[in-house]
Order: structure tokens, then C-alpha cells, then sequence
């Protein structure tokens, strides 16, 4: 084990915000889950007492009949963000004070760093440059980040859960979630700060980097794997592993999306356009994990190759 | 009767002028006491008056309009929901990104007036602005770690907002607002990263602009760019770079986009967010958990 070198990584000035985002992720989501299975066991309650249900003000907060439902803003909602102001500006006075920024040697064109690297919150991308080729990991792929992102409110029929934490009416919606934001986003980060060393190529947390190493991958294509050599050929056989992968996974949400009574409920209220969008998005997400399983696994290269892309 | 006169008449006259100018002084001591009064009483002055408009008592009604009458305060509303007030809903995120945004504004044009965005002069600038500049360290450690903050609250604000389900209706649009602004705040980031001109911003730009080429249609090594004519020297890349390699026409335009444009493109952006967080009806919760033998039926066309 290097610790040294683990510790140098880790106290690099640059990632010290990915270990501060190490921490405050886990705990932003336990204190976001508190309070949803909180919200879940009140709504239990009131599913199996109507009567309650009447009568409950349906929130884990306290209420008595007689208190107002709203408060002034001054002073209670502005002390709170004037506090949370000194809070914060203290925070980064310490850090400023405690920290330097850092500055390398002036930019020189002729000497490469090894590695290269991108800050820390664009380490996803890079590190999807191993899965795919840069017309995909550089510019498909955030770019359908970027738009998924925005049709989720369009995609989401489900009424439930708006404006309170929940877990129990919204599983499916918050798996998905979670899978793309901290299984796949948050990890790339991860592993592109904390694995990644010279020459891209893979090293232990803790493992020395080695800058004369270099792996000979036998990477290899997919069809050559079956003896495919003419062009057309290729083109047609990734094209028809790649249409499988699809129509699998996509079968596979689908298992998943309408898995109990209520899931089907709320399929059911999809118009046709809702759930293609929802299918196709969920399945270029699942590309990612498939090929990084492809490629870090298998060695494979691409699974479809022709004269114009490869994937 | 002449005489009379004239003896009496200077001294008529001198004690009248004495008494006007006692009167005069009473008057004016008078009015000083008033000022001095007033002071003790600021809310009462003119000018009090004339800038806040309303008094600062503890009314009800002159704590709204306390709200409601100043331009920074009048994004807020006059109530608010009584739970949404505690820390546990929002996490104050969007509040700590807008902070940061307003730290990020206030450093970063103090940082403007050491720095020079040419090869010849950047890098010189942060040396001697971490040198010799007063607090001149500081400044840009505080401009740096803030917009790195600003990253994670960023995404910590997106992740409360889906827990809490407040892109559903009728959020839907300013979900997608908040989409474009983290956007543009990883872009600002971005192009701050290249301007202190050293090995670690100039390879980062390298790597990120050299994914432009791949562009498909637009880039010269992307599917299908060639076919269009794309070559190294009119393709995206080169747009962003104004050039093919990255050099000081690079940094003049990192150092555009970072200090002029996207600022304003994304203050544009929030006043449009917060504008609409206020018409969709102020914050979203904590809302009255709803059940499930409560949805009502979808509106089909
Ligand atoms: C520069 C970035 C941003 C700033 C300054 C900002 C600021 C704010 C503020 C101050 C609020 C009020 C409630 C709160 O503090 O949570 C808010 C609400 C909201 N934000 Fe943002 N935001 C930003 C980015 C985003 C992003 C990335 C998203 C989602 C993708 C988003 C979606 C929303 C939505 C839907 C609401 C309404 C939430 C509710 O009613 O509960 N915003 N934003």
C-alpha cells in the first residue's frame, strides 16, 4: 500500500472538494431518506385509518388546530438565511485561509502532463473517453444528460410525492435516479480522481503510479471475436448486438416499471410518447454500465463497428 | 420730545434687536433640540422616510410591506409556509448557490482589475497577485474554492428538489431552467479554469476542446464532419478556441465568456428561476402527503 501517495492524491488542492462531496453526498441522503420513510410510515397510517385521514394535517411536522399554516417571512425565513450566510462565508474563509489554490508551472505546449486531467467535476466525462469514442463520450452523452435531465418532469406521471420526501410512492422514480446520479455520475468522479494515474490507465487506490507502465491491452472488436471481417458484415452485426442490448434492457425496465399494482397504475397513465422517452433514456443510461463491463472485463473494444462510428 | 426721542430711541431699538436676536436663538435652539429629538427617533426623519418608506415597527402589516417594498427582499413573499422555513426541507441549497453566485461576483471583479488575459501577462498577474497584492492570496483562494462549492451545492440542490418531487406540476419549467443553469455554472468553472494560464489549466482545456473535434457534423474528426467540410480550421473547436491550438486568442475568449457573458447569461437565467419559483406558487412543501386513493384520473386529450 502507498499511503503517501493515497494521501497526496487525497490532499491534492483540486480534490478536496470531491472529498467534501464524498461526505455530504452520503449524508444529504440519509437526511433525505429520514425524513421520506418518516413521511411513509404517516402515510401508512393514514391508508389504513380514513377517518385519521380526514382529520390529520398529513405532515410529520407538529400542528395544532389554531396555529397558523403560514408564517412571516421576516423575520423567520430571513434570520435563517442571513445565519446561513455567516455560516457559509465563515466555512470558506477558514478553507481560503487554510488552503492555497494551486498553480502549476506556466503553460508549456511541449510538455505533456501525465496525467492529464480534466477538474474534478468534468472526471465523468473523461472517463467515459475509456468506454467511447469522444463524438460519444464528449458530445452525445452530456448532451443527453443534459436533455434527460430536463424531460424528467414530462416523463414523471406519477402525482404522488410532490412536495414532500417519500419513498414508498415514488421507488421506481428514485432508484432510477440514484443508479444515474451516484452509481454512474458520482463514480465516474470518483474513479477518475482516485484511480486513474498515468496513461489513463487503472491503479489501485493506493497503488504507486507507475509513469513507464504501459499495458498492451488486447483489445479486441466484438465481431472480430466471431470471425467477421468484411465491413457490411460488421456493420450488420453490431448493429443487431447492439438492437439485442436494447430490446433486452429495455424489457428489462419494463419488468421493473411495472412491477406491483401501483406501477402499473401509474404505466398506465403514460401516453405513448412519455413512455418511448422514458425507454430510450433509460436504456442509453444502461450503455454506459454495459460497456464499462464490455471493455474493463472483456477487453472489448466496440461491439459495433462500421466505416462511419464505432460503439 | 425730540430729545426724549432721541435718547430713547437707540435704546428702544437695542433692546428690541437684543430680544429679536434671543427670540431668534430660542427659535433656533428650539429646532436644534427638534433635530436632536429626531435622531432619537431615526424612523421619523425625512430621510428615513424617503428610502425605506415604511416604518420598521412590529406590525404585521409593516413587516410585509417591509418585504415587499424593498427591491432585494420582494423575491421573498410576505408568508410562507411554516415548515418550509426549517433547514430539513430545502437544505437552503438554492440559497447557498445564489450566495455563492453574489461571493463569486464580488471576488471575481476584484480579481479583474491584477489580471490581464494575454499569454504575456496572465500568468504574472497571479503570481503577483499571490504575492504582492494585499490579501491578493486570499482573494484567489476564496474565488476558487467558492466556485467549487457552488458545484456541489449545485447538484445537492438538484438532488433535494427530485427527493422532494418539486419538478411535478407545476414546476415542470423551472426544473428545466434549473437544468440550463447548472449547465452554465460547470461552464463557468470551466473557463475559469484556463484563465491563471498554467500546466494544469492549459491541459484541461486541452483535453476538454480536443473532445470538440469529435463532434458529429460540426467537428473534423467527428461522424460524418469531413464529409461536411470540416477541417481544423472551421469547425467548432476552432470557433471556441478562435484558433487550433489553444493559445491567447483561447484566453481572450475563456476570459469573455468567464468574466462577461456567461455571468450575465446566467443572472438572466436565475432572475427567470426565482421569478418562477414565486409564480408556481412559492416553494413547493412541505406539502400534506397525498394517498394513493387519491389520484385522479389523467386528463387525456
Ligand atoms: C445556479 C444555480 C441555481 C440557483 C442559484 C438556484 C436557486 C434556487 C432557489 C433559491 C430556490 C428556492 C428554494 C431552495 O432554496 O431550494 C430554487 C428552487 C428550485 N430550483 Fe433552483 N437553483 C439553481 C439550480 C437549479 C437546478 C440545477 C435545478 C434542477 C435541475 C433547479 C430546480 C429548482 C426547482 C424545481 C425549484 C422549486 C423547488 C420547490 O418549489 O420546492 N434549480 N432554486
Amino acid at each position: 500500500m502507498d499511503w503517501v501517495q493515497l494521501w497526496e492524491i487525497t490532499t491534492l488542492p483540486d480534490n478536496v472538494p470531491i472529498v467534501l462531496l464524498i461526505l455530504v453526498i452520503p449524508f444529504y441522503t440519509w437526511y433525505g431518506l429520514r425524513q421520506a420513510f418518516a413521511n411513509d410510515r404517516l402515510i401508512d397510517r393514514l391508508e389504513a385509518d380514513p377517518e385519521m385521514a380526514k382529520t390529520h394535517h398529513r405532515k410529520t411536522q407538529p400542528w395544532k388546530p389554531g396555529w397558523a399554516r403560514e408564517v412571516q417571512v421576516w423575520p423567520y425565513l430571513l434570520r435563517m438565511e442571513f445565519l446561513v450566510a455567516i455560516i457559509v462565508t465563515f466555512i470558506l474563509m477558514v478553507w481560503s485561509i487554510t488552503l492555497d489554490a494551486p498553480l502549476e508551472e506556466p503553460a508549456n505546449p511541449s510538455l505533456t502532463m501525465n496525467p492529464a486531467k480534466a477538474p474534478w467535476y468534468f472526471l465523468g466525462l473523461q472517463e467515459m473517453l475509456v468506454y467511447f469514442d469522444p463524438w460519444m463520450a464528449g458530445v452525445v452523452l452530456p448532451t443527453l444528460i443534459l436533455v434527460g435531465l430536463m424531460v424528467i418532469p414530462y416523463m414523471d406521471t406519477n402525482p404522488l410525492g410532490n412536495g414532500y420526501y417519500t419513498y414508498k410512492q415514488r421507488k421506481f422514480a428514485i432508484w432510477a435516479f440514484f443508479f444515474g446520479f451516484i452509481v454512474l455520475w458520482l463514480s465516474m468522479v470518483v474513479i477518475g480522481t482516485f484511480i486513474r494515474g498515468p496513461g489513463w490507465i487503472w491503479f489501485w487506490p493506493g497503488q504507486t503510479w507507475d509513469h513507464n507502465k504501459l499495458i498492451f491491452e488486447a483489445n479486441r472488436d466484438l465481431p472480430d471475436m466471431f470471425g467477421i471481417t468484411s465491413m457490411l458484415g460488421k456493420s450488420l452485426f453490431g448493429g443487431a448486438v447492439v438492437g439485442l442490448f436494447a430490446l433486452v434492457t429495455a424489457l428489462g425496465v419494463h419488468k421493473l416499471f411495472t412491477w406491483n399494482a401501483f406501477n402499473r397504475k401509474i404505466y398506465n397513465r403514460m401516453s405513448l410518447i412519455q413512455y418511448v422517452l422514458l425507454q430510450f433514456f433509460l436504456v442509453t443510461m444502461m450503455l454506459l454500465p454495459a460497456k464499462m463491463v464490455a471493455r474493463l472485463i472483456f477487453r472489448i473494444k466496440y461491439v459495433w463497428v462500421t466505416p462511419w462510428f464505432n460503439i | 420730545m425730540a430729545d426724549d426721542l432721541k435718547e430713547q430711541k437707540p435704546a428702544g431699538k437695542g433692546v428690541a434687536l437684543i430680544d429679536g436676536v434671543l427670540k431668534e436663538v430660542k427659535n433656533l435652539k428650539d429646532k436644534a433640540l427638534d433635530d436632536v429629538q429626531s435622531l432619537k427617533k431615526p424612523q421619523k426623519t425625512q430621510l428615513f422616510k424617503s428610502i425605506f418608506r415604511v416604518t420598521h415597527d412590529e406590525k404585521p402589516r409593516n413587516r410585509a410591506l417591509g418585504i415587499l417594498s424593498n427591491v432585494f427582499l420582494h423575491l421573498h413573499p410576505a408568508k410562507i409556509n411554516r415548515d418550509a422555513v426549517a433547514y430539513n426541507y430545502t437544505w437552503g441549497m438554492g440559497g447557498i448557490t445564489f450566495y455563492l453566485f453574489i461571493v463569486l461576483t464580488f471576488t471575481g471583479v476584484l480579481l479583474m482589475f491584477y489580471y490581464h488575459p494575454t499569454k504575456v501577462q496572465a500568468f504574472r498577474d497571479i503570481l503577483y497577485l499571490e504575492h504582492d497584492v494585499p490579501f491578493g492570496k486570499l482573494l484567489r483562494n476564496m474565488h476558487r474554492w467558492a466556485a467549487h462549492l457552488m458545484i456541489i451545492t449545485v447538484w445537492l440542490h438538484m438532488f433535494r428538489v427530485f427527493l422532494t418531487g418539486s419538478y411535478k406540476k407545476p414546476r415542470e419549467f423551472n426544473w428545466m431552467v434549473g437544468v440550463i443553469l447548472m449547465l452554465l455554472t460547470m461552464l463557468l468553472s470551466f473557463t475559469g479554469y484556463l484563465l491563471p494560464d498554467d500546466q494544469l489549466g492549459f491541459w484541461a482545456v486541452t483535453v476538454g476542446t480536443n473532445m470538440a473535434r469529435a463532434t458529429p457534423l460540426l467537428g473534423h474528426e467527428g461522424p460524418l464532419g469531413p464529409e461536411l467540410g470540416m477541417t481544423a480550421f472551421n469547425d467548432v473547436r476552432f470557433a471556441l478556441l478562435g484558433g487550433s491550438i489553444v493559445d491567447s486568442n483561447a484566453l481572450l475568449r475563456a476570459y469573455i465568456w468567464h468574466c462577461i457573458a456567461i455571468p450575465l447569461i446566467a443572472g438572466i437565467f436565475m432572475a427567470v428561476h426565482f421569478w418562477r419559483v414565486r409564480k408556481d406558487g412559492g416553494i413547493s412543501g412541505p406539502a400534506p402527503v397525498m394517498l394513493e386513493s387519491e389520484i385522479k384520473k389523467p386528463r387525456r386529450f
